[in-house]
């Protein structure tokens, strides 16, 4: 069977639950090969193994790790060429697509970006659905041309347990003068909120400009439930909230089984981040607040009050 | 510093986006448009470059007629020259044909110190166009850019990484794409108006560019979109107003639906 191959994400080799959906999804194209990027292989070797990754090419080359995404591009190429893979998958967030833009140009393939679903096709290739125009269209497309490229978004398949080999291959790729040109100087790392990350989550609790700069029953609300909390874009601009956590057209884009909109009238752009969430809830003053088109459920009230409530009532049938 | 920024003409978010049936394409032309509102970030970007140091600013398009219009919104901030690449044959041209088509536009421009492009466009929201612009022209990339400075020959970008707080320098020439965090767009003036109607706008066919037509266009497209369907609209459930026990219900409705 031919190989499919997987870009790993990972942080310090703790493989992310990304990977283990993209692994699933190989499986129906082919057969699966990782592609570990980094030293701390041993950490993610029983991640890899335990959802059928048969092979992991792993590379440690320094130019790999320090200059961002062109290096990576080269070295994928390398890799589709090696092994003339049916397929190479990676995961939907930023990096992810320059990486797989630039490796569409190299090989002269065909791309499809931010799948939210991955099927064989029908003569072989790929078979992928996205979601467009902030969820309103649901598109199938297939690639015509070259080696089918694919990034995934979060949550497109439940990660399927299937024991792989992971039989560790050292890669060695030719990095070019060209990719190093540019560099990570300076990295601080985020502050650990200990919640899950947005575009993962289950659940995603967000505040908008009716918290007044006040989050807190937003968080508490969302920590009885373990969800994630995002924001507006006027939380963002009002500096309430960091801009990481912001949902719509130029935040995340998040897909969670529930959402729930607190003090946000629900503008198109705050729309395109969350409107294909499975279940929808809102919490408004204003009744006429266009984000109540949307919801499954909706309170008209103040969220100072409803939200502690809520949180109370919660937390107490968790007994 | 020569400046070129890539400027795309999109469908306005608040009509109704939709397709094609004939081809699958999106419908650029049935609907009203306008200069993308995330590349507005980067002709602000580009003009305060040039403002504070010395050059020129270029602004491109690869769309149809009515794409002018995002052209002329951009000489009316301030940008000093257009280039136009129109030509029936690109319609329907996906991202690999369209950043082929840039490059080469980019190319003819002449060599640039900086290419600026929005961090995705509207209507497409793929963010692939700016990587693949840079792969074309060989020049290193630093994308998604959330402030900017240039330093004799290097640029040096912060960017929000999920995990980190980056700080980026890469060597020019470069391409970098920024973020709806970076700047205030201008509003045109009434100056800039007047000024734009002066101001060069060339239009180029694919010949100018030696892109041949099977090189673009939906039948070069290397992926094919085989089917669309419309999202039913959502249907709106159960509102109920707070009267006291507006929390209770919420937590009820959870409790009913097994999110808790
Ligand atoms: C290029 C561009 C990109 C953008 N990208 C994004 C994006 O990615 N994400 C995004 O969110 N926005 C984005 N926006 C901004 C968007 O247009 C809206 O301005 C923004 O979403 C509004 O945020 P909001 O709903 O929190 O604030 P508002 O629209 O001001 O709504 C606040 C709501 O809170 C309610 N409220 C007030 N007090 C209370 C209370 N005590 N209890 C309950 N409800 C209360 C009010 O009734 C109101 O409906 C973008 C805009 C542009 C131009
Ligand atoms: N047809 C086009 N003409 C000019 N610039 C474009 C075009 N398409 C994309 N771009 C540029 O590439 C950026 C990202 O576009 P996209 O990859 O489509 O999300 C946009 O913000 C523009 O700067």
């Amino acid at each position: 069977m031919a190989e499919v191959l997987v870009l790993v994400d990972h942080a310090n080799g703790t493989v992310r639950k990304t990977t283990s959906e993209l692994l699933t999804i190989a499986r129906r194209l082919g057969e699966p090969s990782a592609v570990f990027v980094g030293d701390e292989f041993d950490a993610a070797k029983e991640t890899l193994a335990k959802f059928g990754a048969e092979k992991v090419y792993r590379v440690e080359n320094a130019d790999v790790t320090d200059y961002l995404v062109a290096p990576q591009a080269e070295l994928l190429a390398q890799l589709v060429e090696k092994t003339s893979a049916a397929a190479v998958l990676i995961p939907s967030n930023s990096a992810g697509k320059e990486i797989a833009a630039r490796l569409a140009i190299k090989t002269d393939s065909g791309l499809i970006t931010d799948a939210v679903d991955v099927q064989a096709g029908d003569g072989g290739g790929v078979a992928t659905t996205q979601s467009v125009f902030a969820g309103s269209f649901s598109v199938k497309s297939t690639v015509t041309k070259g080696t089918p490229i694919v990034t995934v978004k979060p949550n497109s398949a439940t990660p399927e347990e299937a024991a792989g080999a992971a039989a560790d291959e050292a890669f060695e790729p030719t990095i070019s003068e060209g990719a190093k040109g540019a560099k990570v100087t300076e990295s601080k790392p985020k502050e650990a909120t200990g919640r899950p990350e947005l575009t993962e989550a289950a659940i995603v609790v967000s505040g908008g400009r009716g918290t007044g700069g006040d989050f807190s029953p937003v968080e508490t609300f969302a920590d009885s439930l373990g969800a994630a909390v995002g924001a507006s874009r006027a939380a963002v601009d009002a500096g309430w909230y960091p801009h990481t956590s912001q949902v719509g057209q130029t935040g995340k884009q998040v897909s969670p089984q529930l959402y729930v909109a607190c003090g946000i009238s629900g503008a198109i752009q705050h729309r395109a981040g969350m409107q294909t969430s499975k279940t929808i809830i809102a919490i408004n003053k204003d009744e006429e607040a266009p984000i109540f088109e949307l919801v499954d459920f909706g309170v008209v009230g103040d969220l100072f009050k409803v939200l502690p409530q809520a949180t109370e009532a919660v937390n107490a049938s968790k007994g | 510093m020569n400046i070129v920024v890539c400027v795309k003409y999109v469908p306005d978010a608040q009509s109704d986006r939709t397709f094609n049936e004939s081809d699958n394409t999106t419908d650029r032309v049935g609907v009203d448009g306008l200069l993308s509102e995330l590349d507005e970030y980067a002709v602000e970007e580009a003009l305060k470059l040039v403002e504070a140091g010395e050059g020129e600013v270029t602004v491109v398009t690869v769309g149809p007629d009515q794409a002018a219009d995002a052209l002329k919104k951009a000489l009316q901030m301030g940008a000093d020259k257009a280039v136009h690449v129109k030509d029936d044959a690109i319609h329907g041209s996906d991202a690999v044909a369209t950043s082929l088509v840039l490059a080469e536009a980019i190319k003819k421009i002449g060599s640039p110190d900086l290419v600026i492009t929005g961090m995705a466009s509207t209507d497409g929201t793929m963010s692939v166009v700016p990587a693949m612009l840079a792969e074309r022209l060989g020049l290193p990339q630093v994308t998604f850019a959330s402030e900017l400075s240039i330093d004799g020959s290097t640029v040096t970008i912060r960017r929000d990484g999920d995990a980190a707080s980056e700080t980026i320098v890469a060597t020019l020439p470069a391409l970098v794409s920024v973020t709806d965090q970076i700047n205030e767009p201008r509003f045109p003036s009434f100056k800039g108006i007047m000024a734009a109607k002066k101001k060069p706008v060339e239009e180029w066919a694919l010949a100018d560019l030696g892109v041949d037509a099977s090189q673009v266009g939906l039948e070069a497209a290397w992926s094919k979109v085989e089917s669309f369907t419309k999202r039913p609209p959502r249907e709106q459930g159960q509102i109920v107003t707070d009267d006291g026990d507006g929390g209770t219900k919420l937590a009820e409705f959870l409790y009913a639906q097994k999110f808790v």
